[in-house]
């Protein structure tokens, strides 16, 4: 039944550029993009937010430098994806390899506001760095193209741009589902309940923290590079706290420590964004009372309420 | 032969206060060993310290032959140096077979595998069904630790530290706020315990102490003031003044 229901999603979603031109609202296929995008983002967040219990206000960080090594990469004529996703993953990575290793070695508020403030430098150096646009941001005019010749896929193309995150939302979802049984899963969520207590029982817990911190910070660059390709613009904004703000209320939204809360999460929220901007400048205000709507009374997100049935 | 647990000259200060002072402590293989002593006298200092939750200031442990004084937690644990809690520390969202499932997860093999569930895993869930049936609990393995009764959640705790298999097993006050008949069982579970492994046993229960016990050491004030066969310990006149004279009033 779930399975059935998952396959339908999938298929619908896949098909969603063609319904969206039989319908004449093609449109809306950029939002749907943007919404993919952020659901990965969110569900990178979701890993070391709900699952590891590490509330991480810096997640944007990952995501603009995976944004901000792919529009570079573009911009100084390199566009094979491939080259895109290598260099996202080690940027993202390192980065995440460096403000975890530090990061983790705190606990509670400090380490809130410590994955905070190395946000906000990341925010500030892409500020300063003129070179690339500095303040102003930066536009690329080409776009990854994936494989070479007759078969290359050009992300240009906001078709194969839209299905290409769809497939990475698909992948990281898969993956997601197989983690959370698994011994990592397993180990992570102990850790998450009683980090004193797991580690007395043999597990090596600021190790297997690190490796979920980094692999989240990789995940949420390879958003941002998904990102920069739909927007053909990248600009320190996709580094502001605010916008890690939005990826921690996309997950409490959608379902903390559930698979589907980081996508459920972005659908909600900018679906909401896009009808209530479009009927009123004070969206946010009516969003901040979805928000505390699903604190008060879904404590696990919209994703517990589909559970509960 | 060399005791399995060799500690030297320890020591642990908070402030001005030393909570352990230059303590030595042997704890032999395949005995029960169990520290006693009045309140404050340092015993849970002592097991943080031993078990890796606490840095010591000075002084050497050796466990198994290897210098573990400055080891991470885990790294003992894997090593074979597993303690249990006073106050019962469980995975509150899982069952109690759950529970016992992490403990043998925990030493034995990577837990960075992320692919296949470990539900698959036949020989760690046997495992863990295993010692299950140890402490009594075979039949509450799906019933989530919320449910469990104190007296389950007690042996779950010291369950949890049983199922690694490891050489010694700290004990911290494992029959706190247990009834007779629970106190009899786990009593009986502690006894069964030597032909596996070593225990290092802090309790307050006297009574239970002298009869699981081989030796005896006394803490008061941070030092170890005596170690020995229960009956010497018994009527070892500075262990009567500082602490058994006490608890027989009571």
């Amino acid at each position: 039944m779930r399975r059935a229901a998952v396959i339908v999603l999938a298929v619908l979603a896949a098909a969603l550029p063609w319904l969206l031109q039989a319908l004449g609202l093609d449109f809306y296929l950029s939002l749907a993009n943007r919404i993919v995008v952020a659901a990965i983002a969110a569900t990178s967040l979701n890993l070391v937010l709900g699952y590891g219990g590490l509330v991480s206000f810096g997640h944007a960080a990952f995501v603009g430098l995976g944004a901000y090594a792919t529009g570079i990469l573009v911009s100084e004529g390199v566009t094979s994806g491939w080259a895109h996703l290598g260099a996202t993953l080690l940027v993202a990575g390192v980065a995440a390899l460096l403000i975890g290793a530090i990061s983790l070695r705190t606990r509670g508020v400090y380490f809130i506001m410590i994955t905070l403030a190395f946000a906000q430098m990341l925010f500030y150096l892409a500020n300063s760095i003129k070179g690339y646009g500095g303040d102003e941001g930066l536009n690329i005019r080409a776009r990854s193209v994936l494989g070479a010749g007759a078969f290359a896929l050009d992300l240009k193309n906001p078709v194969v741009c839209y299905e290409a995150a769809l497939v990475v939302l698909a992948l990281v979802l898969a993956a997601l589902a197989r983690f959370v049984p698994s011994r990592f899963g397993r180990a992570v969520l102990a850790i998450r309940d009683d980090d004193l207590r797991a580690e007395a029982l043999g597990f090596p817990t600021y190790r297997l923290k690190l490796v979920l911190f980094v692999a989240a910070g990789m995940l949420g660059g390879v958003a941002g590079a998904l990102g920069v390709n739909q927007q053909g613009y990248v600009s320190p904004n996709v580094l502001h706290w605010t916008q890690s703000g939005t990826f921690m209320v996309m997950v409490i939204l959608g379902g903390v420590a559930s698979v589907w809360g980081g996508v459920i999460g972005a659908v909600v929220l900018l679906l909401l964004q896009e009808v209530l901007g479009a009927w009123t400048e004070y969206w946010a205000f009516w969003t901040g009372w979805v928000l505390l709507a699903a604190v008060l009374f879904a404590r696990r997100g919209l994703a517990g309420l589909f559970a509960a049935r | 032969m060399a005791a399995l647990l060799e500690v030297r000259g320890l020591v642990k200060r908070f402030g001005a206060l030393v909570a352990t002072d230059e303590v030595d402590l042997d704890v032999q293989a395949g005995e029960v060993h169990a520290l006693i002593g009045p309140n404050g006298a340092g015993k849970t200092t002592l097991v943080a310290q031993l078990g890796g939750q606490l840095a010591s200031d000075r002084g050497t442990i050796v466990f198994d032959g290897a210098a573990i004084t400055r080891w991470t937690a885990h790294r003992r644990a894997q090593r074979g140096l597993v303690r249990s809690f006073q106050v019962t520390r469980l995975f509150g969202s899982a069952s109690a077979h759950a529970n016992v499932a992490l403990a043998v997860q925990a030493v034995s093999g990577s837990s960075l595998r992320a692919w296949r569930p470990v539900a698959l895993e036949r020989a760690l869930q046997a495992r863990a069904h295993a010692v299950l049936a140890e402490i009594g609990l075979g039949a509450r393995a799906d019933a989530p630790v919320d449910a469990l009764s104190h007296g389950e959640r007690r042996a779950l705790e010291v369950g949890m530290a049983l199922a690694s298999r490891p050489r010694l097993v700290l004990l911290d006050e494992p029959m706190a706020g247990l009834g007779h008949e629970e106190s009899t069982r786990m009593e009986a579970l502690v006894a069964s315990l030597r032909a596996t492994s070593a225990v290092l046993l802090i309790e307050h229960d006297v009574d239970a102490v002298f009869r699981l016990a081989d030796r005896v050491s006394v803490l008061v004030g941070g030092r170890v003031i005596t170690t020995g066969a229960p009956d010497a310990v018994r009527r070892d006149p500075t262990v009567i003044a500082a602490y058994l004279g006490e608890a027989d009033e009571l």
